[in-house]
């Protein structure tokens, strides 16, 4: 037990429930907002402190090492770019905003714990502890849309949870243990001939997990939740739900896939499972995206696809495809979270998401209107954005393994998502301004809009920053 | 004849079908609910029936314990659940889900 080794998650749940407590003496509820956000500072001191750090504890359930403090600094600084992103949007609701900056903080723990576990059980209860939490904040509106994104959340992540338990049900039942590292010296006896058909049972197993995690990262087919959740819940939950929890379930998946089942006679197996379902993830999200008229609902497609674009990564079986998925999923952060909060910033004045009424926004807000266009440029990949290093770097990774087919497909849909993004770009700039109110900008909303777009740029023209740190984190997995 | 694995395992591939089937077509959202925990007991059961089986003569007690764990999260979760659809209730004074269609496209 070595509980220095858990300081991040734990001063995370400290900060939570002094949030919780603190609500009922504040009368001034921004200031639990304040206190969210320089209490994230915390837990992210914690984790810098505790980089280069290679052990398991509390019997293999919490497995810290550079590969999960990535993850771990990663989701915090998402966390605190929501937070200090709601400062507005929380006064749409009359009550109940300390419980929403907990709720949040207690869902980044789970996102959190789920990146450093190396046991079945421990990620079920932590992909849980993250997804209550979710479930409870895209409700959080109480209004007739967020009520039924909630309702459509809740309803299928237990029913993907229950797929995902079934599947560690098989794996377990096949291997006699939980431990990701145990499994994996069972796994490698049974699949002796070679192939992952030699033992139906780990296949089932591992198609069903495959099935439970594909949920959180928003792959086809289990993808149906996105739009809906994204459309109807809060927008910063909605920026939330689309970086960190996405970041989170892909962490899971490589740890899973890298530790229990890295051995070579089976990774191509579910390598090829992940580039199918990837090449198919983003031609669907980008055809669908073209077809909408809901901005929050088109960034939703958009996250399918580039949970696509993530899974070539995946497909690439190799230190430099790994390092993708890692390098990717900052940079998708960056540039998602700048196009949300440039989103949040605009709906608080006009409370509309639809693309028609983002018309002219140039002229009213120039800076919020140029934020919003180089984040949505950074997500079709074009120079100098980190989209464009990310992909660029992702890409040649699958080439590397021979995947060209694979790559074909994503430069056509990179090409393909130019037009929705662009055609946004085009009604802030070329479109006659509905009104000619400025739209005005807190002192909050400015500082995570220059962290995000300053991020995009450098990330874009110095990517080596954050790619060292990737390179150092996946070198965890042989 | 005596019970095996293999009973178990059936009895539990059983109940999770009934629970995805009623699951995916019930209107009601209190119905689907109940449908998602008699998936969650058809896991419980085979986590148990495979602690059992395992290794003969030897009772591991992994999958006891990852039943237990369910059991408690899956508490959680109704009740997250049910104050959803409270919520709801309240907005359009009915649970039906087939009725939950302002979003779609």
């Amino acid at each position: 037990m070595n509980f220095w080794l858990l300081s991040p998650e734990l001063s995370l749940c400290g900060i939570a429930l002094a949030v919780v407590l603190l609500d009922l003496v504040i009368e001034q509820k921004k200031v639990l907002a304040v206190i969210s956000v320089f209490g994230l500072i915390i837990p992210i001191a914690f984790t810098i402190a505790l980089w280069g750090e290679q052990q398991a504890s509390f019997s293999g359930m919490l497995v810290v090492d550079n590969f999960s403090l990535f993850f771990k600094f990663l989701i915090l600084g998402i966390s605190a770019l929501v937070i200090i992103s709601s400062v507005d949007y929380v006064k749409k609701f009359a009550r109940f905003q300390g419980e929403y900056y907990a709720l949040i903080l207690f869902s980044t723990g789970g996102l959190m714990l789920m990146c450093s576990t190396g046991e079945l059980i421990s990620i079920y209860i932590a992909l849980e502890l993250a997804s209550i939490s979710l479930y409870a904040l895209v409700s959080f509106l109480k209004d007739p849309k967020s009520s039924e994104a909630g309702l459509k959340y809740m309803i299928l992540g237990a029913i993907s949870s229950a797929v995902l338990l079934l599947g560690m049900a098989f794996v377990f039942g096949i291997t006699g243990s939980t431990h990701l590292d145990q499994i994996a010296d069972k796994v490698s006896t049974l699949v002796s001939g070679g192939q992952l058909w030699d033992s139906p049972a780990l296949l089932f197993g591992i198609v069903l997990m495959v099935a439970g995690f594909g949920f959180k990262i928003a792959s086809v087919p289990f993808q149906m939740w996105v739009p809906d959740v994204y459309e109807g819940a809060p927008t910063p939950i909605t920026a939330f739900l689309s970086v960190a929890s996405k970041a989170a379930g892909f962490a899971v998946i490589l740890r899973v896939f890298y530790t229990a089942f890295g051995i070579e006679a089976i990774s191509a197996d579910w390598g090829m499972i992940f580039a199918v379902l990837g090449a198919i993830s983003m031609t669907l999200g980008n055809v669908v995206a073209i077809a909408q008229t809901n901005i929050k609902r088109m960034l939703g497609y958009s996250s399918i696809a580039h949970a696509g674009y993530i899974m070539v990564g995946l497909a690439a079986i190799s230190t430099l495809g790994k390092s993708g998925v890692l390098f990717f999923l900052a940079g998708y952060a960056l540039a998602n979270l700048g196009a949300f909060i440039a989103i949040i910033a605009i709906s608080n004045k006009t409370g509309s998401d639809e693309i028609s009424d983002y018309s002219g926004m140039s002229r009213r807000s120039p800076v919020i209107s140029f934020i919003l266009a180089f984040c949505l440029i950074s997500l079709i990949g074009i120079p100098p954005t980190v989209g464009f290093m990310a992909k660029f770097y992702i890409f040649n990774a699958a080439i590397q393994q021979d995947l060209l087919w694979l790559v074909i497909i994503a430069v056509l849909n990179s090409t393909i998502s130019a037009y929705y993004y662009l055609r946004v770009v085009k009604v802030i700039y070329i479109g006659e301004p509905l009104s000619d109110e400025p739209i005005p900008s807190s002192i909050p909303m400015r500082v995570s809009l220059a962290i995000t777009s300053i991020g995009v740029l450098v990330l874009g023209i110095y990517p080596w920053i954050v790619l060292r740190l990737a390179e150092t984190a996946v070198v965890t997995f042989p | 004849m005596s019970l095996g694995l293999e009973h178990y395992l059936i009895l539990s591939a059983i109940l999770f079908s009934i629970g995805l089937y009623g699951a995916l077509a019930k209107r009601n959202a209190v119905v689907v609910l109940m449908c998602i925990e008699i998936m969650l007991n058809a896991v419980n059961i085979a986590m148990v029936a495979f602690s059992r089986y395992l290794v003969p003569d030897v009772v591991v007690l992994t999958g006891h314990v990852f039943a237990i764990f369910i059991m408690t999260v899956a508490a959680a979760e109704a009740a997250v659940g049910l104050a959803i659809i409270i919520t709801i209730y309240r907005n359009r004074h009915t649970v039906d889900i087939e009725q939950a269609d302002l979003m779609q496209g």
